[in-house]
Order: C-alpha cells, then sequence, then structure tokens
C-alpha cells in the first residue's frame, strides 16, 4: 500500500521549543490509527501540521505525495473536539454540514442542489437524515459527533482526521463513534485519531502512534502495548495485563497489585517497568 | 395631516427617517456577527475610538467621514492585532485603544465651549443635519455591506461559528478578520450621526438579541435582526419627533422594549407544548452577559 501521509523529519511548534520533534512516519492508505500520548505531548500538534495550521520549523509533510504548505490546502476531512464546538450558536445540522463545502460551492449563499444532494446523502448515510432541521443542541452526543463527521465528510477526501473524538463522551456514545469510524475505514477512508484513553480506545484500534514530542513506537496494540514503551509514552511506570489474549494498561500501578490478588479468570500475566 | 404624514413635510426627518431606517438595518445586519463572535465590547470601543477622530476633524475643519473613517480603520486594524496577542488581555488593550482615542476627542472638545450643542449630538445622536451626503454614504456603505454579507455568507458564517477550523478548511480567516474589522468600522462611521458615540453599540447587539431568542436557524436570524434594525430604527425617529428626544436614544429603547416582548414570547414558549418532534425552542440566547452592557 502506498503511504497517504508522510512526515519527513518534522520539527513543529508555535514556540522556540517545537511541540513535536524529528517526526518520521508513513501511514498507508486504508490504515486505522489513533495517536496515542499524554497531555502536552503533541497529539493535537501532529494533526495541526498535517492540516497545515502549525507551522512546520523543520522538515517536510506529504499527503497524497503533495507538500502541504498551509491552512485549507490538506486534503482531508477534520472533526475537531467536541468540547470546542459552541452548543448555543443559532444553527441547524444542514446548515454545519454544508459548512464543509463552504470555498468550493459557488459565490451565493444558498447551497447548490448537488452539494444539498451530497449533504443528505451523507446524513442518510450516518443515520441522522431527519434531523437535519433541528439545532444542534437538540442531538444526543453519538448524533452531535456525526453531524461533525458529515461536515467533515462533505469534502470527499480519503482521509479523515479527529480530535479526541471519544473525550468527554458516554461509553455508549464512544463505541458508537468507533464503530462508525472502522465502517468509513472499511469503505476505504484513511483515518488517523487522537486519543489519551489507554484501553477503552487505543487497545481496540488497528494502529497506534505512541507520542510524546517525538515517536516512540508505531505499530499494532499488541506490539507497542509494552511496559517499556508505554512508560517512555507517558513518563511514568505502566503496568500491561494481558487477559485473555488482549493487553489492557494499568495506569496506575497500585490497581495493577489490586488485579492480581483478585480472581479475575483467565490467563493472566503482568510485565512493568521498573 | 396625519400623525404619520404630518412629520415627512419636513426635508429633515425624511432624512432622518431613511437613514435612520438603513443605519438600523445595517446594524441589525452587522450585530448578528458581532454578537456572536462575541465581540461587542470591540463594537462599543470603537465608537469611541471614532469618536476623537470625529472631533479632530471637526476642529480642523475637515471632512467629517475622512478623518473618521481613518482614525476608525486605524482602530479597528490596532483592535485587531492587540486581540492576537496573549499577554495582555484583549479586553484590557481594547479598552485602552478605545478610552485613550475618546479622552482625546473630550479633551479637544472641552478647550472650545462652543462646541456643547455638537458634543451631545456626537455623543447621543441627533435628527437633525442629515445631508444628502449623510444620506449618499449611508446608502452606499449599506449596499457595498449587502453585497459583501451575500457573497462571503457561507465563510463569515464557518468562521463565526468555528474560528479554529474554518482555516483548515480553506476560509482565508485572516483576510475575513481584518475585512470584518473594516465592516464594523465603516457601520459605526456612517451610524454616528443618528444613533450617537454612546448609543452605537445597543443598535447592534439588541436586535441580533431578539432575533435568537425567536429562531435557532442563522439565516432567519440574519433576516430578522435586520428587519428589527430597521423597523426600530424608522419608528424610532417618529417617537423621537414627537417626543422631543434624542434619536439614538429613542431607537434604543424601543429595541430595549421588543426586547423585553420577545423575552416574554420566548418565556411563554418554553411552558407551550411542543409542536412536532423535529422542532425545538429557540431562545438560550448565545451572548455574554457584557454583551448586553451598553453604556
Amino acid at each position: 500500500m502506498p503511504a497517504i501521509v508522510s512526515f519527513q523529519n518534522v520539527y513543529a511548534g508555535y514556540e522556540r521549543r517545537p511541540a513535536i520533534e524529528d517526526v518520521t512516519l508513513d501511514i498507508e492508505a486504508g490504515q486505522f490509527v489513533g495517536v496515542l500520548g499524554p497531555s502536552g505531548s503533541g497529539k493535537t500538534t501532529l494533526l495541526r501540521t498535517l492540516l497545515g495550521t502549525v507551522p512546520l520549523q523543520r522538515g517536510e509533510i506529504t499527503i497524497d505525495g503533495r507538500r502541504v504548505s498551509g491552512p485549507g490546502r490538506t486534503p482531508a476531512g477534520y472533526v475537531p473536539q467536541l468540547q470546542t464546538v459552541d452548543w448555543n450558536f443559532p444553527v441547524t445540522v444542514e446548515e454545519v454540514v454544508l459548512m464543509g463545502r463552504a470555498m468550493s460551492s459557488g459565490l451565493l449563499p444558498w447551497p447548490r442542489k448537488q452539494d444539498r444532494d451530497r449533504m443528505h446523502d451523507i446524513l442518510e448515510r450516518l443515520g441522522i437524515g431527519e434531523f437535519a432541521k433541528r439545532h444542534i443542541r437538540a442531538l444526543s452526543g453519538g448524533q452531535q459527533q456525526r453531524v461533525f463527521l458529515a461536515r467533515a465528510l462533505m469534502r470527499d477526501s480519503k482521509l479523515l482526521l479527529l480530535d479526541e473524538p471519544t473525550t468527554g463522551v458516554d461509553i455508549a456514545t464512544r463505541d458508537e463513534v468507533l464503530h462508525l469510524l472502522g465502517d468509513l475505514n472499511r469503505d476505504g477512508v484513511t483515518i488517523i485519531l487522537t486519543t489519551h484513553e489507554l484501553n477503552a480506545v487505543a487497545a481496540h484500534l488497528p494502529s497506534i502512534i505512541c507520542l510524546n514530542r517525538k515517536i516512540i513506537a508505531y505499530g499494532a496494540p499488541e506490539d507497542v502495548f509494552t511496559p517499556e514503551i508505554l512508560g517512555r509514552t507517558y513518563n511514568a511506570p505502566m503496568h500491561v495485563v494481558i487477559h485473555d489474549g488482549m493487553r489492557l494498561v494499568a495506569e496506575n500501578p497500585h490497581l495493577a497489585e489490586a488485579l492480581r490478588g483478585t480472581g479475575v479468570g483467565g490467563r493472566r500475566h503482568v510485565e512493568h517497568i521498573h | 395631516m396625519s400623525t404619520f404624514t404630518d412629520p415627512l413635510s419636513y426635508e429633515f426627518m425624511r432624512h432622518a427617517l431613511v437613514a435612520a431606517t438603513l443605519v438600523g438595518g445595517l446594524c441589525g445586519m452587522i450585530g448578528v456577527y458581532v454578537v456572536l463572535r462575541r465581540m461587542s465590547y470591540i463594537g462599543h470601543g470603537m465608537s469611541h475610538a471614532v469618536f476623537g477622530g470625529a472631533v479632530v476633524g471637526y476642529v480642523l475643519g475637515w471632512n467629517f467621514y475622512l478623518v473618521a473613517g481613518g482614525w476608525g480603520f486605524i482602530s479597528a486594524l490596532l483592535i485587531n492585532q492587540v486581540t492576537r496577542r496573549r499577554q495582555i488581555g484583549a479586553d484590557a488593550a481594547i479598552g485602552i485603544i478605545t478610552t485613550a482615542s475618546f479622552a482625546f476627542g473630550v479633551a479637544l472638545i472641552s478647550r472650545g465651549k462652543h462646541f456643547t450643542r455638537n458634543f451631545d449630538a456626537a455623543l447621543f445622536g441627533n435628527l437633525l443635519g442629515i445631508s444628502n451626503q449623510d444620506l449618499l454614504l449611508i446608502a452606499a456603505t449599506c449596499v457595498v455591506m449587502a453585497v459583501v454579507v451575500f457573497f462571503l455568507y457561507k465563510q463569515l458564517l464557518f468562521i463565526t461559528f468555528d474560528p479554529e477550523v474554518a482555516p483548515t478548511y480553506g476560509v482565508p480567516s485572516q483576510w475575513i478578520d481584518v475585512a470584518f474589522a473594516l465592516i464594523l468600522a465603516a457601520t459605526i462611521i456612517v451610524s454616528i450621526k443618528i444613533m450617537g458615540v454612546t448609543l452605537i453599540a445597543a443598535s447592534l447587539v439588541i436586535p441580533p438579541v431578539i432575533a435568537r431568542l425567536l429562531t435557532n436557524s442563522f439565516a432567519k436570524i440574519l433576516a430578522l435582526s435586520t428587519l428589527f434594525g430597521a423597523l426600530t430604527g424608522f419608528a424610532g425617529i417618529y417617537i423621537s419627533y414627537y417626543q422631543n428626544v434624542a434619536s439614538g436614544a429613542t431607537i434604543v429603547l424601543l429595541a430595549a422594549a421588543l426586547f423585553v416582548v420577545a423575552m416574554a414570547i420566548s418565556v411563554i414558549r418554553q411552558y407551550l407544548p411542543v409542536a412536532s418532534a423535529t422542532q425545538e425552542r429557540p431562545g438560550r440566547i448565545a451572548v455574554l452577559p457584557q454583551d448586553l452592557d451598553v453604556h
């Protein structure tokens, strides 16, 4: 598979000290990748360098072979954190979704027929077609996430970037969002999302990038969920519990100790770093 | 002659009615963006800043619009730059720029006592003295602003709703920010004679807030706010004529009364059953308390 996203020796950030350093990375088309790291590790900066909104200090980023040269030039759909949305803003679902074509749908203030048709297709596909005329606040958490996903899909891009799509949502919404992203990925959309949720999100994704200003590791969860790699990612001792073949991380060592003493059952193996 | 047609026999009243209706509609339209971009304080400050330029123009005998326009343009750019800096709070920095400019105008005025009447007019608005030149400029500004809002509607909506994300979709946010600062400066300058420095902010804020109480759709808010602005401008001038009250104050008081009515409708709606499952009530106002703080 060819690389859809390529970072070559990238240093980026607003301050003199870059927020991400020496990032060299290829993400193949069709991948579903989670960028994992603690607060301040540069996850959002990594996404924003891809979007061209954070200046590169060194290096080069290409998407589909074309160099990223500034904001708005990236052919990617972007879904921001829901916490940044002003839910009281007077705007309906269809008004938000049509923003995805703000720069490509002509000079007139109303949408073209093809944009409206595309919007209805996407809303139906995401299961929120009946809510087009509703105010964005009048939806459930999962539906709200779908609205912003729909706006990103209006760009008809094969690359989707999501900043913490599961933060601040309940468990049912989180699962709903991840399943939906899985469906889109199976349709050929490359997905890159950031997350700090180790067990609830990262452990279920096909690929993980562990980031702590630099790339610590990139691979499948079974390869990168090791005490050594997670310890370097989070700058803290991390315990990994292998339970029925699945790797789970005990972020609190005392929790791991507690787990060790319980009759959880199944095959259990705990690795830890000192 | 009837109550309605009697004032129309005076040329100054015909001018004032057209000017107030156009200015009211313009402020109502631009005010939607001002309120939703949380720029009410900037609008309030800029009207004070422009006052300094207006007085300088008056003292030097230069064209009001040229001097106030240039002054407003520089203030707008300064405010735009200042709000991007993080080490000083934007509100504090805007306060320094705009009140210093206002104080400069007051200092100049206080040196010449014969300015008192004009001083009152500049502060609170006056329906006398709207010339043909004023009317032409107001009309031209309204046309230009309507064209800009029409053709930049989608980009302005995106950047107002989601200023962080809009650039990633290709919306030229820096250009639009500068353009918007100029739009605001132009709106304030053409409104200053009829509304008065101290009351322009209210005509920018109240119509959008009334519209927000009545609908959840951005497009409808834009239309309703423009309509309410124009209506309060038109009716305010009549009341001003009959009650002998400053035009700016009358228009703002009328708008405030409409706000109370809209608020009452909004409260009553909360207790009525919702008509259908796909509709929900508007009315959570997307403005901060200070947006309504009109001095």
